[in-house]
């Protein structure tokens, strides 16, 4: 079985990360542009971290034989930062058309104030202007009107719900989305929002469509094979394998693919001048081998612990 | 066809390549970018340029490969795709003075995503005035991406006629560290210099130390150069290395003016033999069957 990852952030992980994931079967990320655990002060390091999005980062997944994706936007804890805000405003059309930008996102709502609505409006206007997906960020504190507002104001702003990716969903929210016809998505976390035990419950009491799982690993405590994991788990618990793949995998590539930019062809059949100049992952179609150094024992080790 | 500019070689071979709707797009583009001297222009129409155009090989033929070397002499496009040469056509279309380009091409690099930078890298050489991007090619040199650093390192005359020896010989030894190979770059034979020759032998004696394969390119840079111990170096090459190795040590040993080198050998009069029939080459030893 192959897993998408549809939010992580990679820049905080190691290259031991990247050789467990592709061993557990991720083939594709989606790593949301967001704050680096302590506000950015200037322009500039915005501007350095969306080009690494775009670039460093692309690049070092694809040494592991994993696509990368990103999203490109102001976060909501950063855009209480008026005068930051502004400027990254301006600079944001340059990335949006990047290769493998898939949406404008993570944006939404933190502490819900004025000014995070204002550059959630913002943004949800770019997105109209570029005809790009949004991916919402939706808060941990007031969770429940906060999701629904970001919906609201989503639909207020012109979007069409199927191009929304509504994230960090749990119990409480899961069917006004769905029912809204926005895509759910469930961020796995180890300790904190939902555990893989209630994921299965989701699975099995709202089936697959429209909801798909994410690890939103980070800079904190977290696990990058969070969906391998819940998807073994589901499995086990006897969800059926059709709804798994969508979940982990099929329903993301749907969601995203909208933006052209995310392609199953990326993985299974990578065109040969992206295999020269990027990737250098297996091309799953055409049985090459093209990896230079073999995954090393505790990768293999992991592949068996967590997925077979 | 004489006298082409190099922007009139990438107009020619891509509209020769592209659907008509993707090749009016980038002629339109290129228009407006003549036209206006607005930077956002062309930040924008660069980066849709694969979305418009995809990203397939250029595959130019031998007589277009002509072209280019009559366009700009070095100029060796092979192995370019359709995005990168509409990348540079653009910028080329761009024009203006080459402060101006200058500073496009940073604000370019700072957002560019990896697509973009080989694109950037790989157009060093049809840029205007040439002296003024050495920061930018030493720039690219110090990527840890492999595919920047071989846009600015292979089949590009940029290093060769503007680097300065030190970088020069910082972008050889970086090629060994990173697995690029020596053969695709430009002029590598004619700025051999002894500097660099001592900086690649005690690179294969650290990776010696550390019981590591060393590439048999690497003795390419040092024959021309050798001198006692470098030629001591060679003779342990020939004496206990691989085929590849040995076949190099010899080649190396051949571009030797030092007496002592041809006495090392013909000490193996097969390897002699194979290097005075031109068995040997160092584009074979690149790219081993």
């Amino acid at each position: 079985m192959r897993f998408i990852d549809p939010h992580i952030h990679m820049s905080a992980r190691t290259t031991d990360d990247y050789e467990r994931m592709a061993a557990a079967g991720i083939v594709a990320i989606v790593e949301p542009a967001f704050w680096l655990g302590q506000p950015r002060t200037q322009v500039g390091s915005y501007i350095d971290y969306m080009s690494s999005l775009v670039g460093w980062e692309r690049f070092r997944a694809a040494q592991f034989g994993i696509r990368h994706y990103c999203t490109i936007g102001l976060n909501s804890k950063e855009a209480n930062n008026e005068a930051l805000a502004e400027q990254v405003l301006e600079v944001l059309p340059r990335y949006l058309m990047k290769e493998g930008v898939v949406a404008v996102g993570e944006i939404g709502y933190d502490d819900q104030t004025p000014v995070e609505d204002k550059y959630y409006r913002a943004q949800l206007s770019l997105a109209r202007e570029f005809d790009m997906l949004v991916q919402v960020h939706t808060p941990h504190r007031d969770k429940k009107s906060g999701t629904t507002r970001s919906m609201d104001v989503a639909i207020e702003m012109g979007m069409d719900p199927g191009r929304v990716v509504i994230d960090h969903n749990n119990e409480e929210t899961v069917q006004e989305v769905l029912d809204r016809g926005f895509w759910a998505a469930f961020t796995i976390y180890p300790h904190t929002k939902m555990g893989n035990e209630r994921m299965v419950e989701i699975a099995r009491k709202y089936g697959s469509d429209h909801i798909f799982i994410d690890s939103s690993a980070d800079w904190g405590v977290s696990d990058p094979l969070a969906v391998p994991k819940t998807a073994r788990l589901m499995l086990e618990r006897g969800i059926t394998a059709g709804d798994v793949e969508a979940i982990c995998y099929g329903n993301a590539l749907k969601a995203f693919g909208q933006s052209g930019q995310m392609k199953e062809e990326h993985w299974l059949d990578p065109a040969p001048v992206d295999q020269r100049m990027l990737f250098e992952g297996n091309s799953v179609l055409r049985g090459q081998a093209p990896r230079v150094g073999e995954p090393p024992a505790v990768a293999r080790h992991s592949d068996a612990t967590v997925f077979k | 066809m004489s006298g082409m500019s190099p922007a009139q070689a990438l107009e020619q071979w891509l509209v020769a390549r592209l659907p008509g709707e993707a090749a009016a797009w980038l002629k339109d583009s290129a228009q407006r970018l003549r036209g206006s001297d607005g930077d956002k222009n062309l930040y924008m129409s660069v980066s849709l340029v694969p979305r418009k155009i995809g990203k397939a090989d250029l595959a130019l033929s031998a007589a277009e490969l002509g072209q280019a070397t009559a366009a700009r002499p070095g100029w060796d496009p092979r192995e370019w795709s359709l995005d990168q040469a509409a990348r540079v056509y653009l910028l080329l279309a761009a024009g203006s003075d080459g402060a101006t380009f200058s500073r496009r091409l940073d604000q370019l690099c700072a957002t560019a995503d990896v697509g973009e930078l080989v694109a950037f890298y790989r157009g060093l050489p049809l840029y205007p005035d040439q002296r003024r991007h050495v920061l930018r090619a030493a720039e690219g040199v110090r990527t840890n991406m492999k595919a920047v650093f071989q846009a600015v390192a292979h089949r590009n005359p940029y290093p060769s006629e503007q680097l300065a020896e030190p970088a020069w010989n910082q972008m050889v030894l970086k090629a060994l560290f990173i697995g690029a190979s020596l053969d695709p770059i430009v002029g590598l034979d004619r700025r051999a210099n002894p500097a660099l020759a001592r900086m690649l032998c005690d690179y294969a004696h650290e990776r010696w130390a550390a019981g590591r394969p060393v590439s048999p390119e690497l003795w390419r840079c040092v024959g021309p150069h050798a001198r006692g111990d470098m030629l001591a170096d060679l003779g342990r090459v020939l004496e206990k290395g691989t085929g590849p190795e040995r076949a190099a040590a010899a080649l190396a040993l051949s571009s030797s003016p030092d007496p002592a080198a041809s006495g090392l050998l013909w000490a193996y009069p097969e390897l002699s033999v194979a290097v005075s029939d031109h068995k040997i080459s160092w584009q074979a030893i690149a790219n081993p069957a």
